[in-house]
C-alpha cells in the first residue's frame, strides 16, 4: 500500500476556482429573481395621457383627476387667490421654482402654471407621499391667521401655497410636482403631454 | 407503546431530544412574571400561523378583490370573522408579548455575555415581525392599508441616490398598487414566515447552548453538583416550567378572547377606523398615524426635521432607533447582569427610557402639532441617550465628579424650559431652538464628567424571593 499524498494547493485552488464560479452563478441566478420584481411591462405601458373638461372646474373649485395611479388637481384660482401669492415668498422654500425636477420649463413662473388661473398639481406631497388636503380658507383657526390658503399634508404637516409651493419648516424639501401638460382648446386639458411636444 | 418508542429511538432522537431540551433541561429556580412571555410569543407566532393559513383560503390578493374579500371572510364564511379577528387582535398581542419579553431583558442583562447571539436573534425575530406586521397590513387594502404603505415605502425613496428606483422595486409599480398588495401577500404568508420560524429555532437553540439567564443574573451552569453534573439551582424545565407556562397561556387566552370577543378593533389602536373604507389612490384619510405598536418609532421620524433638502435624516433616526439595540451587549459595561445589584444610575436611565419609548409612542398616534414635534424631539434625545450614555453611566470604574450631575440638571431643566415654552400661547422666538441645543450639548460634559453607576455583588446562589 503506498501512501496517499494530499496536493494541498491543489486542493485550495480547486476550492477557490469553484467558490468563485459558483458565486457568479449565484449572482446570476439571482438576477432574474430581482428584475421580475421591477415593473411589469404592462405597469410600464399604463400611463397614457388623461383629459380634463375645464368647463366643470368653477373658480374656486378644485378638480381630481386620476393620471398613472395619482391624484392630478386642477384647480380654477379666482383673481383673489392669485393675487395672494406673491405676499408670501420669504416664508417659501422655493419661491422661484428653481428646482427643475419639480416643474416643466414653460410652469417656472410666479404662478407655476400655464394659464395664471388654472394651476394643474400632481396631488402627493413630495415628503412621503400623502395627498394633501385641500384648505384654501384664508386664515383659519387651525392652520394659523397668516395662512393664505393652499394645501396641509394630513400626514405629517406639511403646507403648500396656492401655487403648491412648500413653506419653510415643512418636512417636505421641495415644492409639488406640475406634471407635463398642454391646453386642446379653450376647455380642453390634457395631462401626461408636453406643451411643446405635438 | 415502549416498543414504539424505542423502534423510534433507534431511528430518530426522539426521546434523546425531549431530554436535552424539556425534562432534563434545567432552567433557574427563580423565574418570575416576567418570564412568561418567552413561551407566550411563541403560541401567539403558532396561533399567527394557523389563523393565517385559515385567512388565505378565503383572501384575495387583488387590488380589485381584496378588500372586498375580508368583508366576505367576515360576513359570509362561517367563523370567518372570529378567524380574522384572532389573526389581527394577535398582531397587536404578538407586539405586547415581544415588548416585555425585551423588556425582561433590559430589566435583567438578559443580553449579556454569553448570550449576545440570543439577544441578536431575538432582535432579527423582532425585525422580521415588524416587516410582517407591516405587509399584513397592506393586505385589507383598506384607506390606511394604503396610505400606511405608501408612507412607509416612500422612506426608502429618502435613500440617497437609488432612492426612487429602490422604491419603485419594492412596489413593483410606480404607486402602491396591486403589485404591491400581490407581493406583500407572497412575503407576508410564505417568505418572512419561514425566515421567523428559522430565527426562532436558532434563538431557543442558542439559548439552550448558554442556558437562561434569571432575575438574580447568576449563571446556574458555573455551579454544578460534581457527582450528577446537574445545575444546583436548576429545575428541569418539564414539568416544572411546563406547568408554571401553562398557567400563563390560560391567563393569555382569557385577556386575548376577552379583547378578541368585546373590543377587537380596540378603540382604533389595534384595526383602524380608516382601514374600513376601500383603498382610494385620490384621497388620504385626514389623519393618519401607523398601528400602535410602531408609533414610538414614528415619531422619532415625525421629530427629526429635513437637512439639505432631504427626509433621509429622520428615516436615519427611525432605522437606528430600531438596530441600536444590538449594540446593547456591548454598551452595558456593569459588572452585573441584574437590576436587583446595580445602582441608582442605571435605574434611572432605564425609567427615563420607558418614559421616552411609552410617551414617543403616544405622540405617534397624535396629530402632528409643532409643540407635540418638540416634545418627541427631546424624548428622541433620551431615547438614544439611554444607549449611547451606557458606556460611562454603568461602568463603575468610571471616575467622575458633580459636574455631572450639574450637566443633568441643566440638561433636565433645558428640556422642560423649551417644552414650556413652545407650549406657551405666543412661544418666545428662538428659546426653544436655544434650549433644545443646551439639552443636547449637555450630555458631552455628562458623559465626561458621571461617575460610573455603584454595583452590589451578585449572590453565589439565585435567591429565594
Amino acid at each position: 500500500m503506498s501512501e496517499i499524498s494530499v496536493d494541498g494547493s491543489k486542493r485550495r485552488f480547486l476550492v477557490a476556482m469553484s467558490s468563485a464560479v459558483g458565486g457568479v452563478a449565484a449572482v446570476g441566478a439571482v438576477a432574474p429573481f430581482v428584475m421580475s420584481m421591477m415593473p411589469s411591462a404592462r405597469a410600464l405601458a399604463a400611463g397614457a395621457p388623461v383629459e380634463v373638461d375645464l368647463s366643470k372646474v368653477e373658480p374656486g373649485m378644485l378638480f381630481t383627476a386620476e393620471w398613472r395611479g395619482k391624484p392630478v388637481w386642477v384647480v380654477n384660482r379666482t383673481p383673489e387667490m392669485l393675487a395672494m401669492l406673491g405676499k408670501h415668498d420669504d416664508r417659501l422654500t422655493d419661491p422661484n421654482s428653481d428646482n427643475t425636477a419639480q416643474q416643466p420649463e414653460y410652469c417656472k413662473n410666479p404662478t407655476r402654471s400655464l394659464k395664471p388661473n388654472f394651476m394643474v398639481v400632481v396631488g402627493i406631497c413630495t415628503h412621503l407621499g400623502c395627498s394633501p388636503t385641500f384648505r384654501k380658507e384664508v386664515g383659519p383657526a387651525d392652520l394659523g391667521a397668516d395662512w393664505p390658503g393652499g394645501w396641509f399634508c394630513p400626514c405629517h404637516g406639511s403646507r403648500f401655497d396656492l401655487a403648491a409651493r412648500v413653506f419653510n419648516g415643512s418636512p417636505a424639501p421641495s415644492n409639488l410636482v406640475v406634471p407635463p401638460h398642454k391646453y386642446l382648446s379653450e376647455t380642453k386639458l390634457l395631462v401626461g403631454e408636453d406643451q411643446k411636444a405635438a | 407503546m415502549e416498543k414504539v418508542i424505542s423502534w423510534l429511538d433507534a431511528r430518530f432522537p426522539l426521546t434523546a431530544s425531549f431530554k436535552a431540551h424539556l425534562s432534563e433541561y434545567y432552567a433557574p429556580k427563580n423565574f418570575n412574571f416576567w418570564y412568561f412571555f418567552g413561551s407566550l410569543a411563541l403560541l401567539v407566532l403558532v396561533l399567527q400561523i394557523v389563523t393565517g393559513i385559515f385567512l388565505a383560503m378565503n383572501y384575495k390578493p387583488d387590488g380589485e378583490l381584496a378588500f372586498a374579500s375580508v368583508e366576505y371572510i367576515m360576513r359570509d364564511v362561517p367563523y370567518g370573522w372570529l378567524i380574522r379577528y384572532a389573526h389581527s387582535t394577535g398582531a397587536s398581542a404578538f407586539f405586547i408579548v415581544v415588548y416585555m419579553h425585551m423588556f425582561r431583558g433590559l430589566l435583567y442583562g438578559s443580553f449579556r455575555q454569553p448570550r449576545e447571539l440570543v439577544w441578536i436573534f431575538g432582535m432579527l425575530i423582532y425585525l422580521m415581525l415588524m416587516a410582517e406586521a407591516f405587509m399584513g397590513y397592506l393586505l385589507p387594502w383598506g384607506q390606511m392599508s394604503f396610505w400606511g404603505a405608501q408612507v412607509i415605502i416612500n422612506l426608502f425613496a429618502a435613500v440617497p441616490f437609488v432612492g426612487n428606483d429602490l422604491s419603485t422595486l419594492i412596489r413593483g409599480d410606480f404607486v402602491v398598487g396591486d403589485a404591491t398588495l400581490n407581493r406583500f401577500f407572497a412575503l407576508h404568508i410564505v417568505a418572512l414566515p419561514l425566515v421567523l420560524v428559522g430565527l426562532v429555532a436558532a434563538h431557543l437553540i442558542a439559548l439552550h447552548e448558554v442556558g437562561s439567564n434569571n432575575p438574580d443574573g447568576v449563571e446556574i451552569k458555573k455551579n454544578k453538583d460534581p457527582e450528577t453534573h446537574i445545575p444546583r439551582d436548576g429545575i428541569p424545565f418539564h414539568p416544572y416550567y411546563t406547568v408554571k407556562d401553562i398557567l400563563g397561556v390560560v391567563v393569555f387566552l382569557m385577556v386575548f378572547a376577552s379583547v378578541l370577543f368585546f373590543a377587537p378593533e380596540m378603540g382604533g389602536y389595534f384595526l383602524e377606523a380608516n382601514n374600513f373604507i376601500p383603498a382610494d389612490p385620490l384621497k388620504t384619510p385626514p389623519h393618519i398615524a401607523p398601528v400602535w405598536y410602531f408609533t414610538p418609532y414614528y415619531a422619532i421620524l415625525r421629530a427629526v426635521p429635513p437637512m439639505l433638502g432631504s427626509q433621509f435624516p429622520g428615516v436615519v433616526g427611525m432605522g437606528v432607533a430600531v438596530v441600536i439595540f444590538f449594540a446593547l451587549p456591548w454598551l452595558d459595561k456593569s459588572p452585573v447582569k441584574s437590576i436587583r445589584y446595580r445602582g441608582p444610575k442605571f435605574k434611572i436611565a432605564l425609567a427615563f427610557f420607558v418614559v421616552a419609548f411609552v410617551w414617543l409612542g403616544i405622540l405617534g398616534v397624535l396629530p402632528s402639532t409643532t409643540l407635540g414635534t418638540w416634545i418627541a424631539r427631546t424624548l428622541s434625545v433620551v431615547y438614544f441617550a439611554f444607549f449611547l450614555m451606557m458606556p460611562f453611566y454603568t461602568n463603575p470604574a468610571k471616575q467622575g465628579g458633580p459636574l455631572g450631575l450639574w450637566a443633568f440638571l441643566a440638561a433636565l431643566i433645558a428640556a422642560i424650559g423649551a417644552n414650556v415654552n413652545m407650549a406657551l400661547a405666543s412661544p418666545i422666538p428662538y428659546v426653544t431652538e436655544v434650549l433644545f441645543a443646551v439639552f443636547v450639548l449637555s450630555f458631552i460634559p455628562m458623559a465626561m464628567f458621571i461617575k460610573g453607576d455603584t454595583a452590589k455583588q451578585e449572590p453565589e446562589r439565585v435567591t429565594d424571593k
